[in-house]
């Protein structure tokens, strides 16, 4: 009779997950986190790579890789903002000033599956750094989480998807990958949560992170205005003015302001705008960058 | 600075040219000098450079012997203009002083305040609020946002606060405190300004 009662007084959801073998079958049939590629018939091929593409010591080196950016991201009460520029340069040569630099990760957040007003369920990546390497190593991630959706019936983690990402930069340390993202999501687990992954294989969870060649002056704007209490709105209108004034400053920066906003039910986008009439209508309205002269 | 070493925490990066121009200095090598004026009320920070001291009193000097001469007041713009000058035969001499300036000054006949950007090459340009070094990074966009060019004193030594709280934020380097001097027309004054404010990260 103990043994009946035993059996039926369990918690309900006991046998809903995974048995210990059944996760275990699951991890052995992951893909090993670090892809094989082929490497180019050279002694060393990070060195090599650095010597093509060092573009500080080396100015006229053969391979200019896209850098230059700032981005964005911060935790307030209402979730989370992330925002970028959109500009991509390779050496001196402005190469886009259209890039999208904010990535939907994992399936069911991907822009094209849903063409809503509504919030997008799923998390976002940002992109600083090599251009190439940020999207493929965000799609990389996304496929995994997509899987780690399939696999487990239940959203990942920011936690464990910037985990993911940490490790295999971690893997590819030293052989010269370049990237300085950030990813931003709101989880049942977690509630709002930001972590920064770089090439270096740092991974960092905080509140509030710029990245790129712009972050001095985001931080600048953002640290002295910051305060985990505002308002959606002041948060929006704070990433906004805090990118604007990178863009402003920063050469390897500009174009676009890409603007979202992640919550409870997902990501929304807000706008992807000129930096122009918003720079002239912040100097002209508010009386800010003074140092612009209107008038000739 | 000398080495990993200071030598002295509170050393006066600034030289006074006449009684309303005042001009501070910052760059030789290994120095990281970072230096912030605002104009209309606010004025330089404390750094860390040496024998740029030369440079500065040479011209103090000379402006000074320029003003006994002539018995006249060099406006702001003039002293500018000849520092700049003295900067630019220095560039092309055998060892030219690597020194970062920013000139501020109000003009004794027209009251009007004015602040000037040097560096090192001798570039000048008149500015509403400036810096060097990588305080640059890190208050620029600050400055571009909180400043007007009516601001009032007060609101003026706020200001440079909140560039100050950003520095000890941001910025790997411990400067030791910052020196605050206001040029008026009345001359120069050197200000309170709590440098042991304990400042926390977001």
């Amino acid at each position: 009779m103990d043994k009946l009662v035993a059996q039926y007084s369990r918690p309900a959801h006991q046998n809903e997950f995974y048995s210990e073998q059944e996760q275990q079958d699951l991890n052995e049939s992951l893909p090993p986190l670090s892809l094989k590629f082929s490497m180019p018939p050279i002694d060393n091929s990070a060195s090599f790579l650095r010597a093509m593409t060092d573009d500080h010591s080396n100015p006229s080196c053969p391979i200019k890789i896209a850098h230059g950016t700032t981005t964005l991201a911060f935790r307030f009460q209402g979730g989370i903002i992330v925002c970028t520029d959109s500009r991509a340069t390779a050496g001196n040569w402005i190469a886009s000033q259209t890039v999208k630099k904010v990535i939907p990760v994992s399936r069911l957040s991907r822009g094209e599956d849903k063409p809503s007003n509504d919030p997008t369920p799923g998390l976002l990546g940002t992109m600083a750094g090599g251009a190439a390497d940020c999207q493929y190593w965000l799609r990389y991630l996304s496929q995994q989480c997509t899987l780690h959706e399939i696999r487990h019936k239940r959203r990942i983690t920011v936690a464990a998807a910037s985990k993911i990402l940490a490790n295999l930069t971690y893997a590819y340390k030293g052989y010269g990958l370049s990237m300085g993202t950030m990813l931003a999501g709101v989880t049942p687990q977690e509630g709002p949560a930001l972590y920064y992954i770089d090439s270096d294989g740092t991974r960092l969870p905080g509140n509030l992170f710029c990245v790129g060649s712009g972050q001095t002056f985001a931080y600048g704007v953002l640290d002295a205005n910051y305060k985990y209490e505002m308002s959606e709105q002041d948060a929006l209108a704070l990433g906004r003015r805090a990118i604007l004034a990178a863009m402003h400053r920063d050469a390897y920066s500009g174009g676009f302001i890409n603007l979202y906003h992640v919550k409870e039910e997902g990501w929304v986008h807000h706008g992807f705008d000129d930096m122009n009439p918003i720079f002239w209508k912040t100097k002209l309205d508010n009386g800010e960058f003074s140092n612009v002269t209107s008038e000739l | 600075m000398r080495g990993p070493t200071i030598i002295k925490a509170e050393d006066d990066k600034t030289r006074q040219l006449n009684k309303h121009t005042l001009m501070a200095f910052s760059g030789e090598a290994g120095d990281t000098g970072e230096l912030l004026m605002i104009r209309n009320s606010t004025l330089p920070m404390l750094t860390n450079g040496f024998p740029l001291v030369q440079f500065a009193e040479y011209v103090q000097a000379n402006v000074s012997l320029y003003t006994m001469r002539n018995d006249t007041e060099l406006s702001p713009a003039a002293v500018s203009s000849f520092v700049r000058g003295e900067l630019a035969r220095s560039l092309r001499s055998r060892s030219p002083y690597t020194v970062n300036l920013l000139l501020g000054g109000v003009d004794p006949v027209t009251q009007e305040p004015s602040l000037y950007w040097i560096d090192y090459l001798a570039s000048l340009a008149p500015v509403p609020y400036a810096a060097h070094g990588y305080a640059q990074y890190y208050c620029l966009s600050l400055l571009d946002k909180h400043h007007n060019p009516n601001i009032s004193l007060e609101e003026g030594m706020k200001l440079l606060e909140r560039c100050t709280d950003e520095l000890k934020r941001r910025l790997p380097i411990d400067y030791k405190g910052v020196l605050v001097k206001v040029i008026t027309k009345d001359g120069v004054k050197v200000m309170d300004f709590d440098n042991d404010r304990v400042v926390r990260s977001a």
